[in-house]
This record gives structure tokens, C-alpha cells and sequence, in this order.
């Protein structure tokens, strides 16, 4: 693997999270390098929020994510494969309750 | 394809001189497509500057209906000469590095915020209503630039120096900026302008700020230049207009 020249700054990764509109969570949108998160949340305004998509915006250090092993996925997600049960679709819904 | 002539009211003026400040900044600013130290940067600097074509367009609309001499924007910005060109000296001076474009990018925007913040208070509506959506814009912008002032200033040797020398380089066209003359003036005493000379003391305090937290000394004020308002420019605005005003010069009328 090549190293970075020396004279190429260590920029760190900062993960972005925005929020579409008032009653709605933020979701990932994406990533982006910055010096620190003042400027972190600059570009995140200026790469994910240019056609009006939200109204908050959330920066987050890469490094502070800790993320599941790809390799562990059987053990993690398979197991709730078989666990049809979970899913609320044996109620019966009365009709004066309508759409849910 | 010729060059129109401008029939130049006091309104016509006063507004094209604001048209072409955020025409030829923008146009600045874009130039820095493709060569931004960074993407993240990149975006940021495309951004700015269709912030300020956006500006100048609204505007030239707004001085061609008050010319009524069926100019369009796209007549005052493809098909003037530089010498009909009324904007400031600052905003036409060549990027030079990252820093001397973020330097000038906060002494026009630390001008322009407060500026189009009492335009909003204006006789006249359009103009009023441009000053609303270009407010908030500026004030991005103030910030932007200033974020990268204090940490470029605030940085490493290399950096505060490159800062340092495109402050001393831009500092002699600030005095432009406050520039008040007669034909102004009777757009100022109609309450349809703003006295740029106000502003001064609001702009200084901002900059000072700013150089002071980026570690950077304000410049003492000597010679100012000046000339951009009545269009005497500095030898670069024929450049930045040739490439410009390339196409529609070739190819008058040429659309996409």
C-alpha cells in the first residue's frame, strides 16, 4: 500500500446526517473530509444541501462510529430471517380505525 | 457583435455598479473550478459564486427595466466594454492561492452582508426584495471566508504568511468600498440607495475580528485605489471579460 506524500495534510472523515423537515429523523446522506467540525459542517451544507433537502444538518467524526463486522453477519442478522412473527401482521385491524 | 450603449440614469448606475460586483466576483470565484485544494472546497467555492451570479442577474434585470432600453441581463454582462463595467476594483483582482481568494472573498462580503441587510429597507421594491435573498447569501459567505482567514492566519508558517501577503495586496482597493459620489448620492437622499460611507465602521469591526482571532495584523490604511465606479479598472478586467465574453462576441446570439 503507498503512504501519503508527507506534505499532504491528514484531513480527518466526518459523517453527515441531515434532517428533510420538522417531525422526520436525520438520515446518513454521506461523508466528507474537514479540518475540524465547524468547517465539517460548512461542507456538509454546501455538498448535501444544495437542491433544498433539509433544514439540520448533523457532522459526526468518522472515528467515534463503531460499526458491526461484515463477517459476524450470519450471528447478527440472520437469525431474525425465521422470525415472521415479529412483523404485525396477524391483527386484525377494525375498519373505523382505517388507514394506520 | 458591437457593444450596447447604456443610457445611465442615477438608478441605472447605482444598480449596475452592485450588478457587476457580484457579476465579476462570481465569474472570480468560478474560475476555481477544477483547482480547489479540496472537493469539500470546490463545492463550496461553485456555490459562492452562483450566489453571485444569481445576485447579478436579478440585478441587471432590475437595471434594464429601469434603463427601458430592452437591455437584458444577458446584453449588460455578454456585449459591455470594460471601461462601461462600474465594478469595484477589489472583486476583479486575480485569485492569486486559496488564500488571497478567501482574504478578498471577506472584505467584500464583510461589506456586502451589512450592505444588502439596509437595502432591505429600500423605496424600491425589487431592490428591496434582491437585498433579502442576497443578505443571507453574503452572510454564508462571511462566514465561509471568514472560518478559513482565521485558520489559514492561525495556521502553520507557510499559510499565515500567504494570508498575511494577500491581505497587504488587496488592502489599498478596500477604500473603494465606501466610495460615495453625486450620482449616488441622489439615489441615497431618495431613500432608494444606501450610503455606502455608513458602513464603515460595521465592516472595519468585522474584519478586525476576524484578523485579530487569525492572528493577522489589520493593515494601516494608506493610498487607496480607485476608479472601478466610473469604470477605470486594473489590467485585469479586460481578461476576465474576454474569456467571459468570448461567445457571444464570436457568435453573436449564440443559445443553448
Amino acid at each position: 500500500m503507498t503512504q501519503p506524500a508527507a506534505t499532504e495534510p491528514k484531513i480527518p472523515l466526518w459523517e453527515v446526517f441531515i434532517r428533510a423537515r420538522n417531525g422526520l429523523s436525520h438520515k446518513h446522506v454521506g461523508s466528507l473530509h474537514a479540518p475540524d467540525a465547524t468547517l465539517a459542517l460548512q461542507a456538509a451544507r454546501d455538498l448535501y444541501t444544495r437542491r433544498g433537502e433539509g433544514i439540520s444538518i448533523w457532522v459526526v467524526p468518522s472515528s467515534a462510529i463503531t460499526a458491526s463486522d461484515p463477517a459476524e453477519k450470519g450471528m447478527m442478522f440472520e437469525p431474525t430471517a425465521s422470525k415472521i412473527y415479529r412483523h404485525p401482521t396477524f391483527y386484525e385491524i377494525p375498519d373505523e380505525v382505517g388507514h394506520m | 457583435m458591437t457593444s450596447i450603449r447604456v443610457t445611465e440614469t442615477p438608478l441605472v448606475t447605482t444598480v449596475l455598479r452592485r450588478a457587476d460586483d457580484a457579476l465579476v466576483l462570481g465569474h472570480r470565484l468560478s474560475e476555481w473550478c477544477g483547482h480547489a485544494p479540496m472537493m469539500e472546497e470546490e463545492m463550496a467555492l461553485a456555490n459562492m459564486g452562483l450566489d453571485l451570479i444569481g445576485q447579478a442577474r436579478a440585478l441587471y434585470t432590475c437595471a434594464g427595466e429601469a434603463e427601458a432600453a430592452g437591455h437584458d441581463e444577458d446584453a449588460f454582462a455578454y456585449l459591455r466594454d470594460e471601461r462601461a463595467y462600474r465594478n469595484l476594483l477589489l472583486v476583479e483582482q486575480p485569485n492569486g492561492d486559496f488564500a488571497k481568494t478567501m482574504v478578498r472573498q471577506l472584505l467584500y462580503a464583510a461589506f456586502a452582508d451589512p450592505y444588502w441587510r439596509a437595502m432591505m429597507a429600500s423605496r424600491d421594491a425589487t431592490l428591496a426584495a434582491i437585498a433579502a435573498k442576497a443578505e443571507k447569501e453574503m452572510a454564508y459567505h462571511l462566514r465561509h471566508s471568514a472560518e478559513w482567514v482565521v485558520r489559514l492566519g492561525d495556521g502553520t508558517q507557510e499559510s499565515h504568511e500567504r494570508t498575511a501577503r494577500a491581505l497587504a495586496q488587496l488592502w489599498p482597493f478596500t477604500g473603494e468600498l465606501f466610495e460615495t459620489d453625486d450620482v449616488e448620492r441622489a439615489m441615497i437622499d431618495a431613500g432608494i440607495a444606501v450610503d455606502p460611507a455608513t458602513l464603515r465602521d460595521t465592516w472595519r469591526q468585522t474584519v478586525s475580528d476576524v484578523l485579530s482571532r487569525a492572528t493577522l495584523k489589520m493593515p494601516e490604511d494608506a493610498y487607496m485605489q480607485k476608479g472601478g465606479r466610473s469604470g477605470r479598472h486594473s489590467e485585469h478586467l479586460g481578461h476576465l471579460l474576454t474569456e467571459l465574453q468570448y461567445m457571444q462576441r464570436t457568435v453573436p446570439g449564440a443559445t443553448w
